[in-house]
C-alpha cells in the first residue's frame, strides 16, 4: 500500500541551513548534509531544500550541496529556490537531485513547466504554488507569499496538472507559521480538481495536525520545517502516531 | 568486480553511482560497446519519457547491445520498462526482454505513483534476506502488469510487476538507490548474490 510521505523541509542561503536548529547530536548546525542525513535515519521519507540565496555563485554553491546531499543520502529529495530555466534544471538533476520545485517562474512564464516535463519528465517536476484567502477567495502570490496575484489557486493547479507536472506543493500563507494545522479544506478541494500528488505545507503544529491533513485535507504527503528542526516533534514518533490512527505510513 | 551503468542521457544516474560507492565499489558510467559487454555487473537505469529515452538508446546503438548481454543486467525504473515489449508512453517499442506490454495506471487514482509503497511475493536471490511487504520507493505513471517474470509485486489500483526476472536479466520498478536502507540491500544482493 502506498504511504502517506513525511518531509521535512531545510532552508538554504549560500549552501547553509538557516533557521534556528536544535539538534544536540548535530556536530555542524549549519551543514545541510549532516542534518538531512539525520533526518533520513530518523525515517523521513523525502527531504525538500529550499535555497534562499541571493548572490552570483548561487547556482554553484546549489549544484555543490546536491552533489553531497546525494553523495550521503538514500532517500529521494527535491530542490527549489530560485529556479527558472532548463538550465537550472538540468544542473540539478545531474548533480543528483530527483526532483526540482518551481515557483514564481512558473507563474510568470507557465510554459516552462511544459518545457521541463518535455524534458526531464513528469517525475521530477514539482510546482510550488503560495497561496492566501482575499476576501474569501484563495489567490496565488509570489516572493514567498509576499506578492499578491490575481490567479486563483484552484485554476492555477488545474492548469499546472494541465501543463504535466507531476506533483504540487501547496503552501498556505493563512496557516503558515501558526501552528495551527494546514489548511485542509483547501487541500481536500484541490485533492478532489487535480489527479496528481499533493504535499501539503504551512501549519504544523502537533501530530493531530498531521492525520487531520491526511484524513479531511486529503493530502498524498505533508512538509514541515520548524517543528522538526527544533525536535517539537520527532518524526519517529509522528509516524507511530499516525499508524496508530489508521494511517499508513513506512516505519 | 567490474560495474558499468549505463551512460545514455536519461536519468539521474549519480545517484546509483553514489549508492554503489556507499556499499564499497565503484562503478563506472560508460555508453561505450566494448566496455559494457565485458563488464561483471551492467545497471540499466532510467527516467524520464519512455519514446524519448528510446531514442537516445537507438542513437548510442545501446538497443542492440543491452539484450544480448550475458552478464547480470539490472534494469531501474524506466529502465526496466524499457526492457518490456513496449510502452503506451508515446508508443515506445521496447527492447523485448521481458514479455510484457507497459501501460499506464487508471485514473481512480493519483498518476504518477509518487511515494513508499509495499513490495510482496518476493522470489529470486535479488531479495535474499528482503522481509515480505518491505517499503520501497517509486516514481511512475505505467506500469509493468503481472507476468510470470514478475519476482516482486506492488498493489496500487491493481496487483503489478514491482520487479521482474528473465535469464540474467533483473528489473526493478522502484530505485533501490533512493530506498534506504532496503534498497541498499537489495543493490547489494544484485552486486553480490547473483
Amino acid at each position: 500500500m502506498l504511504t502517506k510521505r513525511i518531509i521535512p523541509c531545510l532552508d538554504i542561503k549560500n549552501g547553509r541551513t538557516v533557521k534556528g536548529i536544535n539538534f544536540v547530536d548535530l556536530r555542524d548546525a549549519g551543514d545541510p548534509v549532516e542534518l538531512a542525513e539525520i533526518y533520513a535515519k530518523e525515517g523521513a521519507d523525502e527531504l525538500v531544500f529550499l535555497d534562499i540565496s541571493a548572490t552570483e555563485e548561487r547556482r554553484k554553491t546549489l549544484a555543490d550541496l546536491v552533489y553531497h546531499v546525494a553523495e550521503k543520502v538514500n532517500i529521494p529529495f527535491t530542490v527549489g529556490g530560485g529556479i527558472s530555466s532548463v538550465e537550472d534544471v538540468d544542473i540539478l538533476l545531474q548533480n543528483g537531485a530527483d526532483k526540482v520545485s518551481i515557483n514564481s517562474s512558473a507563474v510568470k512564464r507557465p510554459e516552462l513547466i511544459n518545457e521541463l516535463v518535455a524534458k526531464f519528465g513528469s517525475q521530477c517536476i514539482v510546482v510550488a504554488i503560495d497561496a492566501k484567502q482575499i476576501d474569501g477567495n484563495w489567490k496565488v502570490h509570489l516572493v514567498g507569499g509576499k506578492v499578491p496575484t490575481e490567479m486563483d489557486l484552484f485554476e492555477w493547479a488545474k492548469e499546472v496538472e494541465e501543463r504535466g507536472a507531476g506533483e504540487i506543493l501547496f503552501t498556505s500563507m493563512d496557516h503558515d507559521g501558526t501552528k495551527n494545522g494546514f489548511a485542509n479544506k483547501a487541500l481536500s478541494k484541490l485533492s478532489k480538481l487535480v489527479n496528481i500528488p499533493i504535499i501539503a505545507s504551512g501549519g504544523a503544529g502537533e501530530v493531530s495536525h498531521f492525520t487531520d491533513t491526511f484524513t479531511e485535507g486529503k493530502a498524498d504527503a505533508a512538509l514541515a520545517a520548524s517543528i522538526f528542526h527544533f525536535k517539537e516533534i520527532e518524526i519517529k514518533d509522528l509516524k507511530q502516531e499516525l499508524k496508530k490512527d489508521g494511517i499508513p505510513v513506512r516505519l | 568486480m567490474k560495474i558499468v551503468i549505463v551512460n545514455y542521457g536519461a536519468g539521474n544516474i549519480q545517484s546509483i553511482k553514489f549508492a554503489i560507492k556507499r556499499l564499497g565499489y565503484e562503478a563506472v558510467l560508460s555508453n561505450d560497446v566494448e566496455e559494457i559487454r565485458n563488464a561483471d555487473k551492467v545497471i540499466f537505469p532510467g527516467v524520464g519519457e519512455a519514446s524519448s529515452a528510446m531514442k537516445k538508446l537507438r542513437e548510442s546503438e545501446l538497443d542492440m547491445l543491452i539484450p544480448e548481454l550475458k552478464q547480470p543486467v539490472l534494469g531501474i525504473c524506466l529502465g526496466m520498462q524499457l526492457m518490456c515489449n513496449s510502452s503506451e508512453e508515446g508508443n515506445t517499442k521496447g527492447l523485448g526482454i521481458f514479455d510484457l506490454d507497459v501501460v499506464r495506471f487508471p485514473d481512480s487514482v493519483k498518476v504518477p505513483q509518487i511515494g513508499w509503497n509495499q513490495i510482496e511475493g518476493l522470489k529470486t536471490n535479488l531479495f535474499a534476506d528482503i522481509p515480505e511487504s518491505a517499503h520501497i520507493y517509486l516514481v511512475h505513471s505505467y506500469y509493468a502488469p503481472l507476468s510470470n517474470e514478475t519476482i516482486a509485486t506492488a498493489e496500487y489500483a491493481l496487483p503489478y510487476s514491482a520487479a521482474l526476472r528473465k535469464d540474467n536479466f533483473y528489473g526493478t520498478q522502484f530505485h533501490p538507490e533512493k530506498s534506504s536502507e532496503i534498497g541498499n540491500e537489495i543493490l547489494k544482493n544484485f552486486l553480490t548474490e547473483i
